[in-house]
């Protein structure tokens, strides 16, 4: 295939003119990541210990949890046949690595739901005793009934929390590494078929994670008017800088791979990055989503120039950036591979709407509904760690 | 026996009576020997515990069923492919082919009209196609589509005969992959292998996720705007059942397009096949097509 033919008479295969994927299969991702992520940072602290995390620790496993609870929106505001969405449970197919996803996602799920509820026993306990008018009934649900916690069921509790936090952390791997495996298992698509697929989706997953649980410990510092921790911050940006150093190297490493190999694939692939892709791929998620923050982390993560709210802002700022570099990653992953025909002789274009299921008004309030989730959880529940002399006997 | 055919035990009514499950001792009484002197409590837990028993048994039973590979599918394609007429299945299922003679095709579009009537096809989405290649002597290739009035008849400015090194059309349709991703992808068993080889798609089980449009090499598959569920090219598998050829096949005037059974040393196909060269699309894919092309250049994908 040779440059002209994509140009001077492009071909598209009469199917591949509508992208069968839309823009709610961005989000699914987008999302998974994040829930990966924030859960991440909640095992630095609850399995390796990393004390700096103690402010987020809590606030990480909650965002993950609300996260999830919403992960699966988009993929139901995708199927043309949602009523039929459990068949992928009922009846799965094993070659499929998509009837994976229930039993995965359930299983994931439901680590994180005892992991939430062992954490936050102590607070639920003391607040089905306590709690003004109705909400001590409220409590007494969430504590299932058990309204007390003896020294011995919290040292259970602790055992639990930490066995959890383990079994947790691979299986976020293997949540979000089998979303980039959805993907990189498509041998029709070249821009998608990669072994690299899974990594990198796991890499800006974590990446993503940590981004969006600093800008909520950020926010919610601002709003609540309380100092952010000076140490937490650094610890966040230090392991932003880390991962995303992953994610860039193994995203560009998969695209030097392939633009050095030359296959025949390369030329459909080299036409879809300096046309279609050229904003989102090399602007934002190369320069303005991975090189500028790269270069911005290393001054709170590393120095202590300048005022510590200025660390915070690059934090912050690079937070942002980071966040923007994954939603282009995912987007020109999954629209980005359905842009060329598997003629590729020829590119599609994908028309964005504003309305309708999959619109990007239904993007943005799915977008949303985490953090609506999250702002009910936090009415709920303690999301900052309790005074160290209050701690009743299960890590905070 | 099959998992339908094991007895239900009525638990409420031996355990309100007394009586075991064994049948024939409603009245308390019990013919089978071993429980005849049983107590009602006993002969309660004894159902009970069969009733359990026969419950996980179910349980167990029906989830392998849907673990087992192509187990679902299987059960509908087979009978999906009792002979028409009925009578003894044949003891071997036939095997069949399709061949593409790009030589022979000369783009008048019949297949494309016939397919779009026989399977209801919505406009704007196809189970097949035909392709036009235009070699320059400048090495420019052209590729285009043919619309349904056919090549000739559109009015499409030709290029200058002197520029044309040559020119071919290439008829495109399923490849009904032996090894298809489409049907390994498909999450819910909608993608089923008929025994005869045929790739379908079971529009009362397909969810619309669109994996399997995605993952096949070929852009056969779409999701159907009007059913909402995937739909692809399965070669008039209804007609292949009442032994006619597929609808595209019966129109062609020239003969470009051969069905039949591959199986059979003295099918057309099975002739063809056996005295010209052909070529598969996509080989490197190692999906294993049975769709194969006559004249198959290097520049069709």
């Amino acid at each position: 295939m040779e440059y002209h033919a994509l140009h001077d008479a492009p071909f598209v295969f009469p199917n591949d003119a509508h992208p069968a994927w839309s823009i709610m299969i961005v989000i699914y991702p987008y999302i998974t990541g994040m829930v990966a992520g924030a859960f991440v940072v909640s095992t630095m602290y609850h399995v390796f210990h990393r004390e700096a995390l103690r402010p987020v620790a809590r606030l990480a496993v909650v965002a993950s949890l609300c996260l999830g609870a919403c992960a699966t929106l988009p993929l139901l505001l995708h199927l043309h046949q949602p009523l039929r969405a459990l068949n992928v449970v009922a009846t799965p197919s094993p070659s499929s690595a998509m009837a994976g996803f229930g039993f995965i996602y359930s299983f994931y799920m439901l680590v994180l739901l005892v992991d939430v509820w062992l954490l936050f026993r102590p607070a639920i306990v003391e607040r089905a005793h306590f709690a003004p008018g109705p909400w001590k009934n409220v409590y007494r649900v969430l504590a299932l009934g058990v309204l007390e916690i003896t020294p011995r069921a919290a040292e259970i509790d602790r055992k639990l929390i930490h066995a959890l936090s383990v079994i947790g952390i691979p299986a976020a791997c293997i949540l979000h590494g089998y979303v980039g495996f959805l993907f990189g298992a498509i041998k029709a698509n070249p821009w998608w078929s990669t072994a690299l697929m899974p990594v990198i989706f796991l890499t800006s997953a974590v990446v993503s994670g940590i981004a969006v649980l600093t800008l909520l410990y950020l926010f919610l510092c601002r709003s609540s008017r309380m100092e952010p921790d000076e140490e937490c911050m650094r610890s966040l940006s230090r392991l932003l800088w880390m991962f995303l150093v992953l994610a860039v190297t193994f995203e560009v490493a998969e695209l030097l791979h392939v633009a050095y190999e030359r296959e025949e694939e390369w030329y459909v692939i080299r036409e879809l990055l300096v046309t279609k892709l050229r904003f989102s791929y090399l602007t934002l998620q190369v320069l303005i989503g991975g090189l500028l923050p790269l270069l911005i982390l290393p001054i709170p993560a590393f120095t202590g120039v300048a005022s510590a709210a200025f660390r915070r802002a690059c934090t912050g700022v690079a937070a942002v950036l980071v966040l923007v570099q994954v939603a282009a990653m995912r987007w020109n992953v999954v629209v980005g591979g359905q842009l060329f025909s598997k003629s590729f002789r020829g590119f599609v274009d994908y028309p964005v709407t504003w309305l309708g299921r999959e619109g990007l008004l239904a993007a943005a309030v799915v977008l949303a509904m985490p953090m609506l989730l999250l702002w009910g959880a936090m009415k709920l529940l303690p999301v900052w760690p309790p005074n160290p002399e209050s701690d009743s006997g299960v890590k905070a | 026996m099959s998992l339908f055919e094991l007895p239900i035990l009525p638990m409420s009514a031996t355990s309100a009576a007394g009586g075991c499950a064994s049948g024939g001792c409603a009245t308390g009484g019990c013919a089978s020997g071993g429980c005849s002197t049983a107590r009602p409590d006993q002969a309660s837990e004894t159902s009970r515990r069969e009733f359990l028993k026969t419950a996980t048994t179910l349980t167990l039973g029906a989830m392998s069923l849907t673990l087992l590979p192509g187990a679902m599918a299987g059960d509908e394609s087979s009978s999906a492919a009792t002979p028409p007429g009925g009578g003894h299945p044949p003891a071997k299922k036939p095997m069949y082919g399709f061949l593409i003679d790009t030589t022979k095709c000369t783009g008048a579009g019949k297949c494309l009209t016939a397919c779009r009537v026989e399977n209801s096809v919505p406009e704007g989405q196809a189970r097949t196609w035909v392709e036009r290649y235009v070699h320059f002597k400048d090495g420019r290739v052209e590729v285009e589509l043919v619309p349904e009035i056919g090549y000739a008849a559109s009015g499409e400015p030709q290029p200058e005969a002197e520029d044309v090194l040559r020119a071919y059309f290439v008829p495109k349709l399923c490849n009904q992959c032996v090894d298809a991703p489409c049907n390994q992808v498909c999450p819910v068993h909608a993608s089923i292998k008929s025994p005869e080889g045929i790739e379908l798609v079971d529009a009362d089980r397909c969810i619309g996720c669109g994996y399997c449009v995605q993952a096949c090499p070929y852009g056969i598959r779409y999701m159907n705007h009007e059913t909402n569920v995937a739909d692809k090219c399965n070669w008039c598998y209804h007609r292949v059942m009442r032994n006619e050829q597929p609808a595209c096949v019966e129109a062609c005037p020239t003969g470009a397009r051969v069905f039949g059974r591959i199986d059979d040393p003295d099918s057309e196909i099975s002739k063809r096949l056996a005295t010209l060269p052909t070529g598969v699309l996509r080989q490197h894919l190692g999906t294993l097509p049975l769709t194969r092309y006559v004249g198959l250049t290097d520049e069709v994908t």
